[in-house]
């Protein structure tokens, strides 16, 4: 183990590089890489690794990249890629086409605002658009936390109860490009966590069709074997986090990370770096004696619904804090949460930081006073922070 | 156990295309993917089919027409999708070639950008364009494969511009084999499949391939339309090597009479905008580039 400074860029090709020689007795690794800012240096740093059993193909579009991706994976390859915004966009159709045929590969995502115009800055709306790909979905804190993702992404995806791809997001320039101190473990410890990958549907030389025509019966049926997947990963993860504590010495967060909930009768739920500044301005609310605690919610999906009603269950006061918009209704986390409150809770749509605006703990706390001078809820509230 | 997978008997035990599919009578894919099946002799394949008719081909789960391992690629993808596996087969010293079996819709319109930053990579795959002129499956749109004076759905008078020169685009990549197959010439086709499943790097063949859905022609005759575009002229059948060299592999008569009877034959053809003098001319054109291309001399240029 040796302790790097390392950008959450570097700190995701690092752990793509550490999990793909882990696989070198195996098939190998792979992957198609495409550049987007604020992605690119992971990319570049991936492409400068060397690799006893690897292939990177420098590919002309995410949409190839993903395509390459599920190539090499069908033949039982491990592979990685990369990318942000725009780029997810125009990637699409290959990530549906990837989780559909049920291959584990791994992707980091910068999260980053869509256009035009053009705003390269941190927004959570690009992975949102992803959440009914049928891939599993986590959002980062810190570079530590993106980094130990990558690598248990694969023991998660590759398992044979789930063969899920994985989603691994990161905040523009807020940890893409800040340099924070990040433990590594040694190549020997990756290999001792992470088996070889096997396929069961690899393709050999056997004469079977990946992907003929579905009718509905059969399309039920494949969703539904999907749907069961996504559902055993609550079960598959915790052992993943214990497997993970026992090799490298720390655990993994939690699906849904509680923040001063003990006694809370407020709480703020958030995603990504805007848990950090919730946290501040949580302490400083408890100073005047305010009972609010946080929730971070890390695991997307699957969505973890069970862990939410558990922990808003005393709650007559929830905001829900977005840094994204679902036009036309309000904060996608918001119209995801709002149900597991109390039906007698006050559950408030904030959308703040929307396009990268820098939240501060004051923008929190003004929501919070805002937030406990109501006694309903109203319309989904737009909270300015830009500059 | 998951995913749209069947397993079925060992890969070659059958033919490629097997009886019972549910592919249009007199359809020139099946046609050009016998070829391909004869064509492998024991050699080791793996499939990949973009959303196109030859993915219709293949049934519904969990059955599959095909006697090689298939994988089906969204419509852009095949080149890539290809290049995932053949990298993989690469890394891992596995003996199969992969072979992307792709339209023209997924060749010259959707796929364009795959294909062409796969050529120039080089990757190791055959890239075999299958190109019936038209969007079969969806019901018959114009494609830029369409040539001009064709009926089509979305040109229901007739499709005014040229068709794409795929062949001269695929050369100017400088991969190490272009060539055109006819159905109607198929110790030639053979010959040429072989030699394309055995080279190393990206090779392309292209063939034209009647669609009597789509053509408003007469199921039987197929192979003698590609017969009539061939020695009429307008579909030339030749092959480009890795340093350019064009080879000419059937002389045209270049006869009018057949060329009007290759119009009159196809119900597309008819209330739409084809002059004969006018295709006369085009064909003209692009065989003077195409004897200064096979010329070998110090006119030759590939680019031309």
């Amino acid at each position: 183990m040796t302790v790097e400074l390392l950008t959450a860029n570097h700190a995701s090709a690092t752990a793509a590089t550490l999990a793909g020689r882990a696989n070198r007795n195996a098939r190998g690794f792979g992957g198609g890489l495409y550049p987007i800012t604020p992605q690119s240096e992971s990319i570049e740093f991936l492409c400068k690794q060397d690799f006893d059993k690897g292939e990177l193909v420098r590919v002309e579009s995410e949409h190839s990249a993903m395509a390459v991706c599920m190539g090499m994976s069908l033949a039982g390859v491990r592979t990685f890629t990369a990318s942000s915004a725009n780029g997810l966009a125009y990637m699409i159709e290959n990530v549906y086409a990837a989780a559909f045929y049920r291959l584990p590969i791994v992707m980091m995502a910068v999260n980053r605002t869509l256009g035009p115009p053009w705003n390269i800055w941190l927004d959570h709306g690009d992975t949102l658009m992803l959440r009914d790909t049928g891939w599993i979905q986590f959002y980062c804190e810190d570079n530590q936390e993106v980094f130990d993702s990558i690598v248990l992404a694969y023991r998660l995806g590759e398992d044979e109860r789930l063969l899920l791809p994985v989603l691994v997001c990161q905040g523009a320039f807020v940890l893409s490009h800040t340099m924070m101190q990040t433990d590594i473990p040694s190549q020997d410890d990756v290999d001792a966590f992470l088996p070889d990958l096997r396929l069961p549907h690899q393709v050999t030389d056997r004469a079977i069709a990946v992907g003929s025509l579905d009718r509905p019966r059969e399309t039920e049926v494949h969703r539904k074997q999907h749907a069961e997947a996504m559902n055993r990963t609550w079960a598959v993860y915790t052992e993943v986090q214990d497997a993970f504590e026992e090799r490298f010495g720390r655990r993994p967060a939690d699906p849904v990370v509680p923040y001063r909930m003990e006694d809370a009768e407020i709480a703020l739920l958030s995603m990504g770096t805007t848990a950090a500044t919730v946290r501040r301005a949580v302490d400083r609310a408890r100073e005047q004696g305010v009972k609010v605690g946080a929730l971070r919610i890390r695991m997307f999906r699957p969505f973890p619904e069970a862990i939410l009603r558990q922990h808003l269950a005393p709650c007559t006061r929830v905001g829900v804090i977005d840094r994204d918009i679902s036009l036309g209704l309000g904060g996608v986390l918001w119209s995801e949460t709002r149900g597991t409150a109390a039906p007698s809770a006050v559950v408030q749509s904030y959308m703040a930081g929307l396009g990268g605006g820098d939240v501060r703990p004051e923008h929190v706390l003004s929501l919070l006073a805002d937030l406990r001078s109501r006694d309903t809820a109203g319309e989904p509230a737009f909270v300015e922070t830009g500059s | 156990m998951t995913g749209a997978t069947q397993e079925s008997p060992q890969t070659g035990t059958g033919p490629l295309l097997r009886p019972g599919n549910t592919n249009c009578g007199g359809c020139g894919m099946s046609i050009a993917l016998n070829v391909l099946g004869r064509a492998l002799e024991g050699r080791s394949i793996q499939m990949v089919v973009p959303a196109c008719c030859a993915i219709v081909t293949v049934g519904s789960y969990p059955a599959s027409a095909y006697g090689v391992p298939l994988v089906s690629s969204t419509f852009a993808s095949a080149a890539a999708v290809g290049t995932g596996l053949a990298r993989a087969a690469r890394m891992n010293g596995d003996p199969t070639r992969v072979v992307c079996w792709a339209g023209d819709g997924g060749t010259y319109d959707i796929g364009m950008a795959a294909v062409s930053a796969a050529a120039e990579r080089n990757e190791d795959l055959l890239y075999v364009c299958y190109d019936n002129e038209i969007y079969g499956n969806t019901g018959g749109q114009r494609s830029s494969a369409t040539p001009p004076g064709a009926r089509t759905t979305t040109t229901p008078h007739g499709k005014l511009q040229e068709k794409k020169d795929i062949l001269a685009i695929m050369a100017a990549h400088r991969i190490p084999y272009v060539a055109s197959l006819s159905l109607a010439h198929l110790d030639d086709a053979t010959r040429k499949m072989q030699k394309a499943l055995d080279l190393e790097g990206f090779r392309f063949l292209h063939l034209l391939t009647p669609c009597p859905t789509g053509w408003k022609s007469e199921p039987a005759e197929g192979i003698e339309l590609v017969r009539q575009a061939v020695s009429s002229g307008l579909y030339p059948v030749y092959e480009v090597e890795s340093d350019g060299r064009v080879v000419i592999n059937v002389e045209p008569d270049m006869s009018d009479d057949t060329l009007a009877r290759y119009f009159a034959a196809q119900g597309r053809f008819r209330k739409g905008q084809v002059v004969l003098e006018r295709v006369r001319a085009s064909i003209d054109a692009s065989w003077k580039t195409l004897r200064l291309r096979a010329s070998n001399g110090e006119d030759d240029d590939r680019d031309a």
